[in-house]
């Protein structure tokens, strides 16, 4: 009876604000097909409101301030939207493009920028207001766009192989191109420490790193020619790069049209190894701690995730915890893992050390999920 | 209405036995999720082009057939006839090019 008044109470609670609660252990959660967020407590590992009106979310990703109080939006649409996960409101909202693809905030907070494939470029805006500050056009698509250390924004051109670093230190962006990055770059990672940007490519055998500590960074091919003699396997979803990328002393990347994860030294970015995967991997994530590494796949292998030790190289652990696995979010220090289940509607937790199943939690076509303590870690 | 005419166009052959039936609901859900992680949810278009109807004028419905079972070879577009039958992509060319996904 207890727990029916309780969840009657959560359940009625659900539209009404979140107030006067810290934010440090909460986190949003993209619902793709109805154009809203889930507002979670990963301590309670409970749902506790959920914010709409934010527009087409179909790969929406997001961005904390540094008080973790507001999230910047970006969805599909073009619409960059800030919201206050307090009091579960829309602050403001702009149609900035016609078609966007992510984006990043500034380490000073004080500037998003976001990434867009129709117009294409990359625009910035005042963390505050959402005033547009400064608009690049690149005549391409961009993908991979990032913040890095000294209020510099980092980004791709899908069309050209270029990587352009925008400098906004001093109010304007001051721009170093860098070509030669090689065919249709689809994403990139900027690592932890802001140091080396590493652009996946899905027109050439092989990714290109990026030394951000140079004053006019040289692209450096790594991996070079890692499916060479062997046919590329289709690709159903294009594989994401994100700043989880170093595993003990390694940089754990997906291949592309070929069903394995890959392995480089982070400091020679020389091969360390490849494991083999059960299909084409999406997300290789490393846990906060870089022991595992958790991977989960293309359509149609979706259902999968596999877990990768980092001193083995091998898999250690396989389930299927439905179809439509979008998304993974470590808790900060990793002890646990959320996942998206887009096509059973469900977020699910797992406990990472002895893998059982700790909750299951409602939600509509979920994809990503992000937790506050993003706000801290730099590329996120 | 084009759920229905799905549907039907889902039953008829069942019922006449004679082509395999393809489940409509489920391409549906194909072309919107998966087709829609490079094309976007809405086929808007995203890393791929487009899809919508005026979109996809320059199409006649056979040579869209054939770039969703065979892909375009040098781009992102892979086959898709491994997982697809022709019944299957037949039915996705349809419903994109008269506009199912609006």
């Amino acid at each position: 009876m207890k727990r029916a008044v309780l969840f009657l109470t959560l359940t009625l609670l659900i539209p009404v604000s979140v107030k006067a609660q810290p934010t440090g252990d909460l986190g949003l959660v993209v619902e793709r097909a109805s154009g809203s967020l889930l507002i979670v407590d990963q301590s309670e590992r409970a749902r506790i409101g959920r914010i709409t009106g934010l527009g087409d979310l179909s790969h929406a990703s997001l961005v904390y301030s540094p008080d973790q109080q507001f999230a910047y939006v970006f969805g599909r649409d073009g619409g960059l939207t800030k919201v206050d996960i307090l009091s579960g409101e829309i602050i403001a909202r702009v149609m900035q493009a016609g078609n966007s693809i992510g984006g990043a905030i500034s380490d000073d907070g004080k500037l998003v920028a976001v990434s867009n494939y129709e117009p294409g470029g990359v625009r910035i805006f005042n963390a505050g207001t959402l005033a547009m500050v400064a608009d690049i056009p690149t005549s391409s698509k961009t993908i991979g766009l990032v913040d890095a250390p000294g209020n510099r924004f980092v980004f791709t051109l899908w069309d050209k192989g270029e990587t352009w670093i925008a400098d906004m230190s001093g109010g304007s962006p001051q721009i170093i191109r860098i070509t030669g990055m090689g065919e249709n770059p689809y994403d990139a990672l900027i690592t932890g420490d802001g140091r080396t940007y590493i652009a996946g490519l899905f027109g050439d055998d092989h990714l290109t790193a990026l030394d951000l500590w140079q004053d006019i960074p040289q692209p450096r091919a790594i991996l070079q020619g890692y499916a060479a003699g062997r046919d590329g396997l289709p690709v159903y979803k294009m594989p994401h790069l994100e700043g989880w990328a170093l595993a003990g002393t390694d940089f754990v990347l997906p291949a592309v049209g070929q069903h394995e994860v890959l392995w480089v030294d982070a400091r020679s970015l020389t091969e360390t190894g490849r494991t083999p995967t059960h299909g084409q991997p999406v997300f290789a994530m490393a846990r906060p701690d870089g022991r595992h590494v958790w991977v989960n796949f293309a359509h149609p292998l979706n259902d999968t995730i596999q877990v990768l030790d980092t001193l083995t190289k091998e898999v250690i652990h396989e389930f299927k915890p439905g179809p439509g696995v979008l998304h993974m979010e470590f808790t900060p220090r990793g002890h646990e893992v959320w996942l998206s289940v887009r096509d059973a509607g469900k977020i699910m937790i797992y406990d990472t050390e002895t893998f059982e199943k700790l909750r299951e939690i409602d939600a509509e076509s979920p994809s990503g999920i992000f937790f506050t303590a993003r706000a801290h870690k730099t590329g996120l | 209405m084009s759920r229905l005419l799905a549907l039907l166009f889902c039953a008829a052959p069942a019922l006449a036995g004679e082509v395999a039936a393809v489940d409509a609901i489920a391409l549906e859900r194909l072309v919107r999720q998966d087709c829609g992680s490079c094309h976007g949810l809405s086929l808007k278009g995203g890393l791929g082009p487009d899809l919508r109807p005026d979109a996809l004028q320059h199409y006649d419905h056979e040579t869209l057939e054939t770039v969703i079972l065979d892909g375009v070879p040098g781009t992102a577009m892979p086959p898709w006839r491994p997982l697809l039958s022709e019944d299957e992509a037949q039915w996705i060319a349809t419903y994109l090019l008269t506009g199912g996904a609006e």
